[in-house]
C-alpha cells in the first residue's frame, strides 16, 4: 500500500489538538450540530501507536483525470460548464514541513450550487459532464493540485435564508490517523463567508482566513484558468529524540 | 523578546456535511466511471491472515435516531498487532491487510459495516499491552470536527480490565459504551453521540 520513498519514518505523538481554534462541537448556529454534539468531555491522552500510525496510500490508486474535475466525469470531447480554475497548495504540519505522499480528496456543487447526490433537491439544473468528486496524492515537498470549475453558492435549510458561500470540501489524511482532517475552503474576497453559519461556528476571525484561498494570480494560466491557492497544515509531531518508546525507535 | 517558534496552527476543520458520499464513496453515491470502487469498501482478500469478523451498528443522535449521513473510517492492527503504516517500526504488517475502511451509513436504515479481520493487541506508550481494539472516526453533516473513538471486544474481558484507555475513564459505567456486542463472529457496534448512553469520545 505504501510507495513512500527515503524520507526516515516519523513516529512522534502529535501536539495536543488547540480545540479552542476549531469549531466546538455544540454551536447551535448550525442546527444540525444541536442534537448531533457530544454533551460529555472528551477523554484525552496522549497518542498512542494506534494514532500514530496510520494508512498511507500509492499512486497506484490513481487515475490520469482523478485530479480533474472538469473532465473526470465529462463525456469524451465535452466539458464541464463554469469558470475554469485550478487549485493548488502544499500540505504542511505544524512545525512547517511538507507532508508528503498523502491523499487529499476533494468535493463540491456544480457551477450552479447543484450537488450531484440523490438527497439533493435543489432546483438549479446537474451539469451531466460534472461529477464533482476528485484526489490527489501530495509530491515530495507536500504538493497538491487540481483543475475545477468555481462551484455556486447554493442555498440551504438552516436559516429561513441561509446560503453557502461558494466552497470545496477537503479531506486529508496525514501520516499518523490522528491527523485526519476533513474542511472546507472558500474563496478570497467571497462575502457570503462572513454570514455563512458553518463557517461562523469557527470561534476566531484568524482561524476563518485560514480557510480563504487567495487568487493565484502568478500561477493562472492565460486564456485557460485562474487559480486560487490553498495550504492545509495538519497538526504537528514531536520530535521522537527524547521519547521513552519501548516498541522501538 | 523571545524567539519567535514559528509554529503554524492547523487548519480549523468543519463538517464533511450531507453529500460527503460525493468525495468519499462516490459510487455509493451513484456516480459511477470516476474511480473503480470506493475506497476502503474491501479490507480483506482470500489471503489476508486472521478471523474474519464483521463490525456492524448505526449512529444515534441526541434524540435516538439514526444518522443515515455519516461516514465511519476505522484504523486497526492486522492479526499480529502491527499497522500497515510506514511508522510501524516493530516489524511488517500482513501485505495483504491495509488495515484502514470507509463506509458509509446507509441511506434508509443507517447501518454500516465493515468486514474485517480480529486485530491482534498492540503496546501502550510504556510497554503494556492494550486490549485487541479498532479505531473509529466518525464524520457527518452537524458534526464540526470529526469524533474518534474506539471499539473494543466483549470477549476480552481479562484483556479489557487492564486496558490502560479503558482505565482512564472515570466513570466505570460508561466503559460499556466502547465495547461491542459480540454474536458469532458479528460485532455490533453502535455509536450514541449524545445523552445517556453517549460514546466515550477521544481527544487523543
Amino acid at each position: 500500500m505504501s510507495d513512500r520513498s527515503n524520507s526516515k519514518p516519523e513516529t512522534g505523538a502529535f501536539f495536543a489538538r488547540d480545540r479552542a481554534w476549531h469549531p466546538p462541537a455544540f454551536a447551535p448556529g448550525y442546527k444540525t450540530s444541536v442534537l448531533r454534539s457530544p454533551q460529555r468531555a472528551l477523554l484525552s491522552l496522549d497518542g498512542t501507536i494506534s494514532e500514530i500510525t496510520g494508512p498511507v496510500f500509492g499512486h497506484s490508486i490513481l487515475n490520469e483525470l482523478d485530479n480533474d474535475l472538469i473532465h473526470n466525469f465529462a463525456k469524451p470531447g465535452e466539458s464541464a460548464i463554469g469558470e475554469r480554475i485550478i487549485v493548488h497548495g502544499r500540505v504542511l504540519d505544524e512545525r512547517g514541513r511538507p507532508v508528503p505522499g498523502v491523499l487529499v480528496e476533494f468535493w463540491q456543487a456544480n457551477a450552479g450550487g447543484r450537488y450531484r447526490h440523490k438527497k439533493e433537491t435543489y432546483l438549479a439544473a446537474i451539469d451531466p459532464n460534472f461529477g464533482g468528486c476528485g484526489r490527489a496524492i501530495t509530491d515530495d515537498e507536500g504538493r497538491y493540485a487540481f483543475r475545477t470549475i468555481r462551484p455556486g453558492a447554493y442555498p440551504w435549510p438552516n436559516g429561513v435564508n441561509d446560503w453557502r458561500p461558494a466552497h470545496i470540501h477537503f479531506s486529508v489524511f496525514g501520516h499518523g490517523f490522528a491527523q485526519r482532517l476533513i474542511t472546507q475552503m472558500y474563496f478570497e474576497g467571497d462575502p457570503m463567508i462572513w454570514k455563512c453559519p458553518i463557517v461562523g461556528t469557527i470561534p476566531d476571525k484568524q482561524a476563518i482566513e485560514q480557510l480563504i484561498a487567495p487568487l493565484d494570480w502568478g500561477n493562472t494560466i492565460p486564456m485557460d484558468a485562474r487559480a486560487y491557492k490553498f495550504d492545509i497544515v495538519l497538526r504537528g509531531r514531536r520530535s521522537t529524540l527524547f521519547e521513552n518508546r519501548l516498541e522501538g525507535n | 523578546m523571545v524567539q519567535d517558534l514559528g509554529y503554524l496552527k492547523e487548519t480549523p476543520s468543519q463538517t464533511a456535511g450531507p453529500y460527503v458520499h460525493i468525495g468519499l464513496t462516490p459510487n455509493y453515491s451513484e456516480i459511477g466511471g470516476v474511480y473503480e470502487t470506493d475506497l476502503g469498501s474491501v479490507m480483506v482478500s482470500d489471503k489476508t491472515l486472521g478471523e474474519r469478523i464483521t463490525v456492524t451498528g448505526r449512529v444515534l443522535d441526541g434524540a435516538g435516531a439514526p444518522v443515515k449521513d455519516a461516514v465511519l473510517e476505522i484504523w486497526q492492527a492486522d492479526s499480529a498487532g502491527l499497522y500497515n503504516s510506514p511508522s510501524e517500526l516493530r516489524g511488517t504488517a500482513d501485505p495483504n491487510f491495509t488495515g484502514w475502511g470507509r463506509c458509509p451509513t446507509n441511506s434508509t436504515d443507517g447501518v454500516f459495516r465493515f468486514e474485517t479481520i480480529k486485530p491482534g493487541r498492540v503496546p501502550f506508550k510504556d510497554g503494556r499491552k492494550m486490549a485487541p481494539h479498532i479505531t473509529v472516526w466518525i464524520v457527518a453533516r452537524g458534526i464540526n470536527i470529526g469524533l474518534h473513538t474506539r471499539m473494543y471486544f466483549s470477549e476480552e474481558a481479562a484483556a479489557n480490565a487492564e486496558d490502560p484507555l479503558l482505565a482512564r475513564i472515570e466513570h466505570k459505567e460508561r466503559l460499556a459504551t466502547l465495547i461491542a456486542h459480540k454474536e458469532g463472529s458479528v460485532y455490533t457496534f453502535d455509536v450514541h453521540l449524545q445523552g445517556d448512553k453517549e460514546t466515550v469520545f477521544l481527544d487523543i
